[in-house]
C-alpha cells in the first residue's frame, strides 16, 4: 500500500517533469460564441485532415461576451489566439484589449446568421410582422393611447389573423447575443412601426428610457427566456405544441422535420432572403485574431486563411451547408483582402 | 408465608386493562413502513425512468450503418503525375472522397457522368472516408491501382434514417435525407452491403463535426489522465492531512477551525474550485489552457476534502484497545499508527477515496473555465496537451443540432454511468473483503 503510493507518486513527478510546459504550442487555441462554435468546429476539423503538419485547432464554447474577455487577458501562448463572436466587439472591449497589451486585433466577419421563428411541425401556417411580436411579448404596450401592462393574452387578440393560441413564447436569455438581435430588430421595429414609440415619448420619457420600454420583455411567464442552447427550446416546443420558438437558421434547418417556420414581414427564412437582406432578423458573425501570435503559434495564420477561403466560407462550402449565410462575393473577397493587408481594429 | 396474608392478596383477578395505545401504535409502525416504502419507490420510479429515457435513446448508438464498396485505389485520381516517390506529401493532399463516391455510384449502377443523380449522391458516405482511405494508402502504397473491398461509414442522415429515427411520412422538402437516397438506401439493404455495425468509432475517435466520426476517444484519454492525478495527489496528501490531524496534532482552537474549514471545503461549488484553478494555475503559474494537468489539479483540490473526511472518519472507527496495545507493547507512536491504526483503516481509506474519484470523473462545471469544455479532435500525448474528459464531451453533444448526436450522447451516459458504477461496485467489494467489525 504504502510502497504503491510512493511509486505512483514518483511516476507521476517524473511524468510532469520530463513533459515541460515550456515547449511552444503548437496548436491553435479558439474561444467565444456558441453560436459560431459548430461553424469554427467544421473547420477545425477540415483544417487538421487537409494540412497534417499541424494539430487540429482547440475550439471552446461558453459565449462571446466569455471568449472575447480571455482573449483580452493578453498576449502570450497562456493566451487564446481567436475569439468567435456573434456580434461586433464592443469599445470598451477592445480598450481592455489595449489596455492588456493586445494591441493589434484583426475582424474577420465570416457570414451572417438568421434568426427564426417557429411552431410545432403539425401547427398553422404563421405570418408575423415585428408589430405583432411587440404587442404580444412586450410588458407594456398602448392600449387606448394610454401605455398599460400587456393585456393580451392570445395570439389572435393582436392579430386577427393568428391562431387562437394561448401566447408562450420561448425567446433566448438575456447572455444570448441572439437576444439582443431580438430585441433591436423585432421588439424595437415593432414598437416603432405599431406607433407606441410615439406615444411612449409624449408621455414624457427621453429617448433612451422609451428605446428601453420598447425592448422591455414581459414577466407573466407568457415569455420565457431560454438560457440554455437551441435544443432546449425544441424540447419546450416537443412539449408545448402551441410554443412559439426563437431558432438560429442552421438549427432550424437540421431539425425541419420537427419544426415549422414563421414568416416574417411576408418573407420566408432562408439563406437566399438572408443574404440578400429581405429576411429582416439577422446578424453578422465574426472572429477576433491576434495579430502578434502569427509566426509564433504554429498553424495560425494558415488557419484563418484556410477559414476565409471560399472551399469554407462560399456558398457551396460545407458552413453554408450547415446553415451559414455566406456573404456576397464581393464582402468575401474584402474580408479576404483586409486579412492579407493585416488591417487592424 | 401463612393462609392469612394469601387470603390477601388478589386472586388470579385480570389487571384493569389500561390503555396503552397498541393499536395507535401498531398502526403508526405501519403507517411509517408505508411512508418508507413509498419514498422507495418514487425514487426507483425515477432511476427506472432516467434508465430507460437513457438506454432507449442510446442503444442505438452502439450501432453504425455502413457500406461495402469496391474501391479502387485509382492511380489516375491519387497520384496522376507518378510522383510519390519524389514527394510524399501527393498521398496525403489526394482527394479520397472521389473513390468511394465512384466505388457507390458503381454499386447502385449509376454512371459517373450523371451529374444530377452524382450530386444526390453527397453525404450518403461519410466524409470521414478521406481520412480512412488516406491512412490506408500512406501504411501501403501497393494498394495503388488495385480494387479492394472496404466497408465506409454512411453519412450521419442516412445512419439515422437506417435506424428509423427520421421520420419518413414528413414531406421531402422537410428533412435531411431524399426520397432518392432513401430508395438507395434500401437497394443497398436488400443487397446486403449496407448493415449496421458495432460501432467501434465511439470508443476510438475523438471529437468531430461529424456525427458518425464523432466518438469519446480523447474524453476517456483526458477522464484517465485526471483520474491518475487526482488520485496520485489527492490520496497521499489527503491521508497524511487525515493522519496527522486525527493521530498527532493538539487538539486546540486552530485544529478545530482546519476541521470546520475541510467541512466547509467538502460543500463549496465546484465552479469555484475552476475559478482558483483558472487564477492559480493557468494565469500565475503560467500551466497551458484546457490541459488535463490543470483539470487533474482542479479536481484535486476538490476531491481533498472528500478523502480527508472519509480517511478521519475511517482512523477514528480503529478500536483504542488496538492502540493501547500497541503502545503498551513498546510500539513508538509513529510505528502503532502506521503498523497497525493504519492497515486496520484502509479499506475505509480506500472507499472514501474511490467515491471522491467517481464524483470528480462526474464533474464538468470546474473544467469550464479553464477551457477544457472544448472541441478536441486530437488525442492528447501527455497530459500538458490539450484534452476533454467524459461529462464535457456529453454537454457538448447535447448541445449539437444534428439528430444523430442526441443517440451519440445517449450512449456517452451509458459509457459514463458503466465506468461510474464499476468504480462505485469495486468501492462496495473492497469494504466488503476487507472490512472488520469490533
Amino acid at each position: 500500500m504504502k510502497n504503491a503510493i510512493l511509486t505512483a507518486s514518483a511516476a507521476a513527478l517524473a511524468l510532469v517533469a520530463t513533459a515541460g510546459y515550456a515547449s511552444a504550442r503548437d496548436q491553435v487555441q479558439i474561444a467565444g460564441s456558441s453560436t459560431v462554435l459548430p461553424y469554427a468546429k467544421i473547420v477545425a476539423e477540415t483544417f487538421g485532415e487537409t494540412f497534417t503538419e499541424f494539430k487540429t485547432p482547440v475550439v471552446e464554447s461558453g459565449g462571446s461576451g466569455a471568449g472575447i474577455k480571455e482573449f483580452c487577458k493578453g498576449v502570450g501562448e497562456n493566451t487564446i489566439d481567436i475569439a468567435n463572436s456573434s456580434r461586433k466587439m464592443k469599445e470598451d472591449e477592445l480598450k481592455s484589449c489595449v489596455d492588456a497589451g493586445v494591441k493589434e486585433v484583426q475582424e474577420v466577419k465570416i457570414g451572417y446568421d438568421g434568426i427564426v421563428f417557429a411552431t410545432d411541425i403539425k401547427g398553422p401556417d404563421w405570418a408575423l410582422t415585428p408589430t405583432d411580436l411587440y404587442k404580444a411579448l412586450a410588458a407594456e404596450v398602448v392600449v387606448d393611447g394610454k401605455l398599460v401592462a400587456n393585456p393580451n393574452t392570445k395570439w389572435n387578440q393582436v392579430n386577427s389573423a393568428l391562431p387562437d393560441w394561448d401566447i408562450a413564447a420561448y425567446i433566448p436569455g438575456e447572455k444570448h447575443g441572439t437576444r439582443e438581435v431580438f430585441e433591436e430588430k423585432l421588439m424595437a421595429a415593432g414598437c416603432k412601426d405599431s406607433g407606441a414609440l410615439d406615444v411612449i415619448k409624449a408621455g414624457g420619457q427621453d429617448d433612451k428610457a422609451a428605446a428601453k420600454t420598447c425592448v422591455a420583455v414581459r414577466k407573466d411567464g407568457k415569455a420565457v427566456d431560454i438560457d440554455g442552447d437551441y435544443s432546449e427550446t425544441l424540447a419546450r416546443i416537443d412539449s408545448n405544441k402551441t410554443g412559439v420558438g426563437v431558432f438560429g437558421l442552421a438549427f432550424y434547418e437540421n431539425n425541419a422535420d420537427k419544426l415549422k417556420v414563421a414568416t416574417v414581414n411576408g418573407v420566408s427564412p432562408s439563406t437566399e432572403t438572408i443574404a440578400s437582406g429581405e429576411y429582416p432578423v439577422s446578424r453578422p458573425l465574426y472572429f477576433y485574431v491576434k495579430k502578434a501570435h502569427f509566426g509564433v503559434i504554429q498553424g495560425l495564420k494558415e488557419y484563418v486563411e484556410f477559414f476565409l477561403d471560399d472551399q469554407m466560407v462560399g456558398p457551396e462550402g460545407p458552413l453554408a451547408e450547415y446553415g451559414l449565410v455566406a456573404a456576397p462575393d464581393a464582402e468575401r473577397q474584402q474580408q479576404r483582402d483586409d486579412f492579407a493587408a493585416g488591417k487592424t481594429m | 408465608m401463612t393462609d392469612a396474608t394469601l387470603e390477601r392478596l388478589p386472586v388470579a383477578k385480570a389487571p384493569a386493562r389500561r390503555d396503552i395505545g397498541l393499536k395507535r401504535r401498531y398502526a403508526a409502525e405501519r403507517r411509517f413502513r408505508f411512508y418508507g416504502l413509498a419514498a422507495i419507490s418514487v425514487g426507483l420510479v425515477f432511476l427506472a425512468v432516467m434508465l430507460l429515457s437513457i438506454f432507449g435513446k442510446g442503444y442505438t448508438s452502439f450501432v453504425q450503418t455502413s457500406v461495402l464498396l469496391p474501391i479502387t485505389f485509382d492511380q489516375k485520381v491519387i497520384d496522376p503525375q507518378n510522383k510519390r516517390d519524389s514527394d510524399p506529401n501527393v498521398l496525403v493532399k489526394a482527394n479520397y472522397p472521389v473513390l468511394a463516391q465512384r466505388a457507390l455510384a458503381e454499386r447502385l449502377g449509376i454512371s459517373p457522368t450523371d451529374k444530377p443523380q452524382m450530386a444526390a449522391l453527397k453525404g450518403f458516405v461519410s466524409d470521414g472516408v478521406r481520412t480512412q482511405l488516406r491512412n490506408m494508402v500512406v501504411a501501403d502504397p501497393s494498394l495503388i491501382g488495385t480494387t479492394k473491398d472496404v466497408w465506409v461509414l454512411a453519412g450521419a442522415n442516412i445512419d439515422s434514417a437506417f435506424k428509423g429515427q427520421i421520420d419518413l411520412d414528413v414531406a421531402e422538402g422537410n428533412r435531411k435525407v431524399s426520397d432518392k437516397q432513401v430508395a438507395w438506401m434500401n437497394q443497398l439493404r436488400d443487397q446486403g452491403v449496407m448493415e449496421g455495425k458495432f460501432n467501434t468509432g465511439l470508443f476510438t475517435f475523438g471529437a468531430s463535426s461529424r456525427p458518425e466520426t464523432a466518438g469519446v476517444g480523447v474524453a476517456i484519454v483526458g477522464s484517465f489522465y485526471m483520474m491518475l492525478i487526482v488520485l496520485v495527489l489527492a490520496l497521499p496528501i489527503g491521508v497524511a492531512a487525515s493522519i496527522y490531524l486525527e493521530e498527532f496534532a493538539p487538539k486546540n482552537r486552530l485544529t478545530d477551525i482546519i476541521e470546520v474549514n475541510i467541512n466547509n471545503l467538502a460543500a463549496v461549488p465546484s465552479i469555484v474550485f475552476g475559478l482558483l484553478g483558472l487564477a492559480v494555475f493557468i494565469n500565475f503559474m503560467g500551466l497551458p489552457r484546457s490541459a488535463a494537468l490543470v483539470g487533474g489539479l482542479v479536481l484535486t483540490l476538490m476531491t481533498l476534502p472528500t478523502i480527508i473526511i472519509a480517511t478521519r472518519a475511517a482512523l477514528a472507527a480503529v478500536p483504542p484497545s488496538i492502540r493501547s496495545a500497541a503502545l503498551g507493547l513498546g510500539a513508538s507512536k509513529t510505528q502503532t499508527v502506521f503498523h497497525h491504526v493504519l492497515p486496520l483503516a484502509t479499506p475505509g481509506i480506500l472507499t472514501g477515496t474511490i467515491i471522491g474519484l467517481a464524483r470528480a470523473l462526474g464533474e464538468t462545471a470546474p473544467l469550464l473555465l479553464i477551457g477544457m469544455v472544448a472541441f478536441v479532435a486530437d488525442y492528447p500525448t501527455t497530459p500538458l496537451d490539450p484534452s476533454t474528459a467524459l461529462p464535457v464531451q456529453i454537454y457538448m453533444w447535447a448541445n449539437e443540432a444534428e439528430r444523430a448526436f442526441v443517440e451519440r450522447m445517449s450512449g456517452a451516459i451509458i459509457i459514463l454511468l458503466v465506468f461510474l458504477m464499476a468504480m462505485n461496485i469495486t468501492a462496495i467489494v473492497l469494504r466488503r473483503r476487507f472490512e472488520r467489525h469490533w
